[in-house]
């Protein structure tokens, strides 16, 4: 049985433009380009790559925090990509983004009282005293009591502000989070905490996850399947436990390699990739990853790799055809 | 490792910050020996004073509102805990140096690549413009930085994260230290790049014979690069041992929390075994075991009395645990070799 899909991202695409003066040619940053993948209900689906790749302004682009230039985006029914500013807003009632740094995202000036009811508020959701209640019964379940509701964002440590952060998405109890690199910026004790309780929140409110990150630890941990993406484009996309046993694109393998041992008496064949990545402003000509691959043929300086379905496992090289 | 002469011995180092809450206690107590050729990891996470203890040894802590109020750093067998300045300069970028996470912030923007890296070899060496040049060149090359020539004269800005930590490492590298010491080198990078950097230092490290001091959070770092591990926690080293030992037979509470917490130890999707509560403040540390309020195995005496560091037969631990178990219960006997 299929589980039904939730979120199809189609085609899109978006293109940053760099202004060099008045007559110079304009350039193109292409940060995302023609992505597309689907999420199922209830499942968690990673994306990861590394800086630059395009996996946090895909993220964005889905809860239109940053418009897309081109591409779909069905939620609920909706393209969501062509929705009204007004109606927009509405759906991202079933829509929430838990951010990356915790130091940033929180209000200063506003107290986890006001943090936590302002979205009850702004959606029009219970009364006044119904939105207190909600939000000290949301804080309890991550973790924190009702002694916090009337302290200042700098009263908490990191962990603690990440779980404030997830306590303010899951209070509309939406349907989808977008997490985007959500445990990066906490100290490894703190991390599994707030891993736990994003695991425990799917349970408990039937939660979709978009997880972004680029710690390939924990979103083999945390997820059901991934995407990987390189330079703005998604070049592979399988099950977890598939794709971490057997990457087929060369990028995941050497990704994969990479990832530090877990005993020193651990050993493991190292794909190291020469150099760095290629500047988005100028990609490489056929497969944007070329260069880099150990694998390259004569086929990839030219041409772009089509897209290859090898039974619920999609990957972009020219090796598979 | 047949060389058994301490490069770097740091004995019950005390460095204190002074703020308006009054004196903070960031590193309290810390023995860490390194031996000529071998790589120590300093484990610990954000607030637990690996950083300040490194600081400490280079000389570089922020003054007046720091200070070393007690113990001793040698260096080569040398008593550099109050070295002047000025002999200190002598010291650093030429027979030990520093390698920092953020590649970014710690080039000068305002001057090029070479400006920067003539720097050390005009304050330590007689070398003449050109063999200076020459020299860079080189050192550039071996790090794996193509077009070495030209990078010399460009800023900065213009590289990479992956090519500035590489010219960082260059630049720490230029007169041929006898310890590195690396505070969380790789953290800001990429995973490939990561695979880059930290071969490459290994490559450096076994050419030279160098020491290394390795700061980092990453256990996979740690057991990717270290001969030994010092985990540090509140201020106080609370474990250290071979690297083996750490992975297969860690005795501290807290490090067998962080190695149980690692994601890949676990069931996937299921719950991570994590430490509750959060990492304390400085100020916060109270009397007893500074782990105490964390841990899952806290006992009355936890509470109140701090733990002497225990010499077990494979390491030091410092835990009322094994207090029982070894009678040598001394600070002296601090190092795990």
């Amino acid at each position: 049985m299929r589980p039904e899909p939730l979120l199809e991202v189609k085609h899109l695409k978006k293109y940053y433009e760099l202004k060099k003066g008045w007559f110079s040619p304009k350039q193109q940053v292409k940060a995302v380009d023609d992505v597309s993948f689907t999420v199922y209900r209830g499942e968690t689906y990673g994306l990861v790559g590394e800086s630059g790749c395009g996996k946090s302004t895909t993220g964005r682009a889905i809860l239109r925090l940053q418009e897309a230039n081109a591409g779909e985006i069905w939620f609920a029914g909706e393209n969501v990509a062509r929705l009204p500013y007004e109606r927009m807003r509405r759906l991202r009632r079933r829509m929430q983004m838990v951010f990356q740094d915790p130091y940033a995202s929180l209000n200063p000036k506003k107290t986890i009282l006001q943090i936590l009811t302002e979205p009850l508020r702004v959606h029009g959701l219970y009364s006044p005293d119904e939105r207190v209640k909600k939000a000290s019964e949301i804080l309890k379940i991550v973790g924190l009591s009702d002694y916090h509701l009337h302290s200042y964002p700098h009263e908490f440590s990191g962990g603690q502000r990440q779980r404030i952060g997830i306590a303010k998405a899951v209070i509309l109890q939406p349907d989808l989070i977008v997490a985007d690199e959500p445990v990066s910026a906490l100290d490894v004790s703190i991390q599994s905490q707030v891993i736990n309780l994003l695991l425990q929140l799917q349970r408990e409110f039937h939660l979709t996850y978009i997880f972004i990150s680029h710690d390939l630890g924990v979103v083999r941990h945390i997820t059901d399947r991934v995407g990987v993406m390189y330079l703005g484009k998604l070049v592979e996309q399988a099950q977890t436990e598939k794709l971490f046993q057997e990457p087929k694109h060369p990028y995941t393998q050497a990704l994969l390699s990479a990832v530090p041992i877990t005993h020193p008496d651990d050993t493991r064949e190292r794909i190291i990739l020469s150099g760095d990545v290629p500047s988005p402003l100028d990609p490489p000509q056929g497969c944007t990853f070329h260069p880099r691959c150990p694998a390259c043929m004569e086929v990839c300086r030219t041409e772009k790799p089509p897209v290859v379905d090898l039974g619920e496992h999609i990957v972009a090289c020219h090796l598979y055809v | 490792m047949g060389n058994r002469s301490p490069i770097l011995e740091v004995r019950q180092l005390q460095t204190h910050f002074r703020s308006g809450h009054g004196v903070v206690k960031a590193v309290n107590g810390v023995d860490l020996t390194v031996y000529a050729g071998e790589t120590v990891g300093l484990v610990g996470e954000s607030g637990c004073g690996k950083s300040v203890t490194s600081l400490s040894v280079m000389g570089l802590l922020p003054k007046p509102a720091a200070a070393i109020v007690g113990g001793t750093i040698h260096f080569a067998g040398r008593d550099i805990t109050h070295l002047p300045e000025k002999q200190m300069r002598k010291l650093r970028g030429n027979e030990m140096s520093m390698i920092f996470q953020e590649p970014m912030t710690s080039l000068n923007p305002v001057f090029t690549i070479g400006q920067q890296m003539a720097e050390p070899l005009r304050q330590h060496t007689s070398l003449t413009k050109r063999q200076i040049r020459e020299k860079m060149v080189e050192m550039l090359q071996s790090v794996g930085i193509p077009r070495a020539g030209q990078i010399i004269d460009e800023y900065p800005h213009q590289l990479s994260g992956g090519m500035r930590q590489r010219v960082m490492i260059s630049l720490a590298m230029l007169c041929q230290p006898k310890l590195l010491i690396a505070d969380e080198p790789t953290t800001a990078l990429d995973v490939t790049i990561q695979a880059q950097i930290l071969q490459l230092m290994k490559e450096i490290k076994q050419k030279q014979q160098m020491a290394m001091l390795l700061i980092t959070h990453d256990l996979g770092v740690v057991a990717e690069m270290c001969d030994r591990v010092v985990v540090m926690y509140g201020g106080q080293v609370v474990e250290s041992a071979e690297v083996r030992t750490i992975f297969d037979q860690p005795r501290h509470p807290y490090t067998q929390g962080l190695l149980a917490s690692m994601p890949n130890a676990n069931e996937r999707k299921g719950e991570l075994k994590a430490i509750p509560g959060s990492v304390p403040r400085p100020d916060e540390v109270g009397q007893g075991c500074t782990f105490a309020p964390r841990c899952s195995q806290a006992m009355e005496r936890c509470r109140h009395d701090r733990p002497p560091l225990v010499a077990l037969p494979r390491q030091s631990c410092r835990c009322w645990l094994y207090a029982g178990e070894e009678e040598t219960a001394l600070e002296e006997v601090a190092h795990a070799t």
